[in-house]
């Protein structure tokens, strides 16, 4: 039983690792703001998400769960709000670039 | 031994970012992406920390490297012209001092490798002539912890054994401050063109500000929580003042907190409560006890608790001053 | 090579490249976060040196974290300084930079759609 609670954690663990570096893998590779936006918000809540559970199934007591689960809960939603923060920001000082292959100044210059 | 290797791995990631971070902090092309590596750099720098086993500095690293000091800078960033384009140095003047950095790194290793100079300590409980080396001092303190009224090693350097370097730190806090107030005038022909505060952020929006007031009394618990842990365990005045700080600036930020202003009676009396209040003990224990910032034992635990909240509320105001009160605070 | 050694090693190199920064560098922002950088170095080389005993010496815990907040001051120092040697030696990018400021405003000003 405790291998098997085990060999979960880790696989939980290793997929909220994979979806990181896709996660970092669209931020550097993405054309603009709200592309990397999407890429970094959605793969990070999730993997998060995983790594949190992994590691309250190993942390084998039910307040550290609690705990993780709260930070993953606060990480949700201070993302979930800073990204709208910044898709609104770009989006209210630059309304043309609103197309997927358009170039936001400022913002880009280097990637 | 291989056990050893794997132990070693993340040490090796963490300095490679943070080799990564630092050079891009300064060279990165945009001036933002530097900013924002810097940024970064804080945080794997506050990692180190963890790693090293110095959780208060930490917690103190990631309150100001990451939130105060990213604010900080792009708020200069916004009133200093673009950098211009044409400054390039030649290569050899960018080779030259590298050349100098790989030679001083050579001569810096080639003296910790010899010299085995981290196992000073075995030597200096073998040889105690080697006398106020920082082993010993270190042994000093936890000889003396009973008495220091705190259960935290560090809290009890900062507020009993060294309480000097923690007094003098806030009078230069306030120092900061009143350099910072001294050169309001001359930017205030810029402020005055544009008819309101420079600094604000978006219009209030509702998912902005529903999220800061769940946020705000958050904050505030943890900082209260990590004040009164800080006699126990890693926290204390700094680090709640950091993080109360960085609590106020989201605030402002998102239009929820009315402006800190100097010529509130208040807000000047918040910001030197904390000094004020540490000079007054000092000066008692020097008429009624065993000197200047000796703490009779007895008393130790509840003068600092004292101290320490009123300085977490002098340090907070002054920080989000430093950061962020100060262009409102020009149309008082 | 212990991993305190690296450490130290990577206390020193951080120094250095803040140095190399500061030599290299004519920006102003940037010259500033390369100070910076060089304080981080030192930090790390005395949180290293805490680690030297086993219960890692508070003297130097407490020195940095005093280090911490101080530096962070001077840099809201420095910064208040260079811009305000920026506005008042060049009136007219003071100018440019409020017109721009006041764009900047308008237009996040508007309201919320």
């Amino acid at each position: 039983m405790s291998l098997l609670l085990d060999s979960l954690a880790w696989l939980l663990m290793i997929f909220g690792l994979l979806f990181f570096i896709t996660g970092a893998l669209g931020l550097i590779r993405f054309p603009d703001i709200y592309s990397r936006l999407h890429a970094v918000t959605k793969t990070d809540t999730l993997g998060l998400g995983l790594l949190a559970a992994g590691l309250a199934i190993k942390s084998e007591s039910v307040s550290t769960a609690l705990l993780l689960l709260f930070i993953w809960l606060l990480v949700l939603a201070s993302g979930a709000v800073s990204c709208q923060l910044l898709a609104r920001y770009s989006l209210e000082s630059d309304p043309a670039a609103t197309g997927i292959s358009e170039h936001i100044p400022g913002e880009s210059d280097d990637r | 031994m291989s056990l050893m290797i794997v132990d070693f791995v993340p040490d090796l990631i963490l300095a490679f970012l943070v080799i990564c971070m630092a050079w891009g902090a300064m060279h990165a092309r945009s001036r933002h992406d530097a900013m924002a590596m810097f940024v970064a750099f804080g945080l794997v720098v506050a990692l180190i920390w963890a790693r090293l086993g110095a959780p208060d500095l930490a917690l103190a690293e990631a309150a100001i490297g990451a939130g105060l000091t990213g604010v900080l800078l792009l708020q200069a960033a916004r009133q200093i012209p673009a950098e211009p384009r044409t400054m390039k140095k030649t290569t050899v003047q960018f080779i030259l001092p590298l050349v100098f950095i790989v030679l001083a790194i050579a001569l810096f290793a080639s003296q910790l490798f010899s010299d085995d100079a981290l196992n000073i300590s075995e030597q200096a409980r073998i040889r105690p002539d080697v006398g106020l080396s920082a082993p010993s001092m270190s042994d000093r303190v936890h000889l003396a912890m009973p008495d220091s009224g705190v259960g935290h090693p560090v809290t009890a350097v900062l507020l009993n054994f060294r309480a000097w370097d923690t007094l003098l730190e806030l009078l230069v806090l306030l120092l900061a401050l009143s350099g910072l107030r001294q050169l309001y005038p001359s930017s205030q022909s810029a402020q005055k063109k544009s008819d309101g505060p420079l600094v604000r952020g978006p219009e209030p929006w509702p998912l902005l500000l529903a999220w800061s007031r769940f946020l705000a009394p958050l904050l505030i618990v943890m900082g209260g929580y990590l004040l009164w842990r800080g006699a126990d365990a890693p926290g204390g005045a700094f680090q709640a003042g950091a993080l109360l700080a960085a609590a106020a600036v989201v605030l402002r930020l998102a239009g929820l907190l009315p402006a800190l202003r100097w010529s509130s009676l208040t807000v000047r009396l918040a910001i030197n409560v904390g000094a004020l209040l540490f000079m007054t003990v000092a000066a008692l224990t020097l008429y009624f006890g065993a000197g200047w910032l000796h703490y009779p034992a007895a008393q130790a635990g509840i003068l600092i608790l004292g101290i320490e909240v009123f300085a977490t509320l002098s340090i907070a105001i002054t920080l989000t001053l430093l950061v962020i009160g100060e262009y409102e605070d020009l149309h008082t | 090579m212990s991993s305190l050694q690296m450490y130290m090693l990577l206390g020193a190199l951080i120094f250095l490249l803040g140095l190399h920064g500061l030599l290299v560098l004519t920006d102003p922002i940037r010259r500033l976060i390369a100070v910076n950088l060089m304080g981080a170095g030192t930090f790390m080389i005395m949180v290293t040196l805490a680690r030297r005993t086993d219960p890692a010496d508070p003297v130097l815990h407490a020195l940095v974290v005093t280090g911490l907040v101080v530096a962070i001051s001077a840099t809201a120092f420095a910064l208040r300084l260079i811009t305000a040697n920026l506005i008042t030696e060049t009136p007219n990018l003071a100018e440019n930079n409020a017109a721009q400021s006041d764009t900047t405003l308008s237009q996040q000003g508007s309201p919320p759609t």
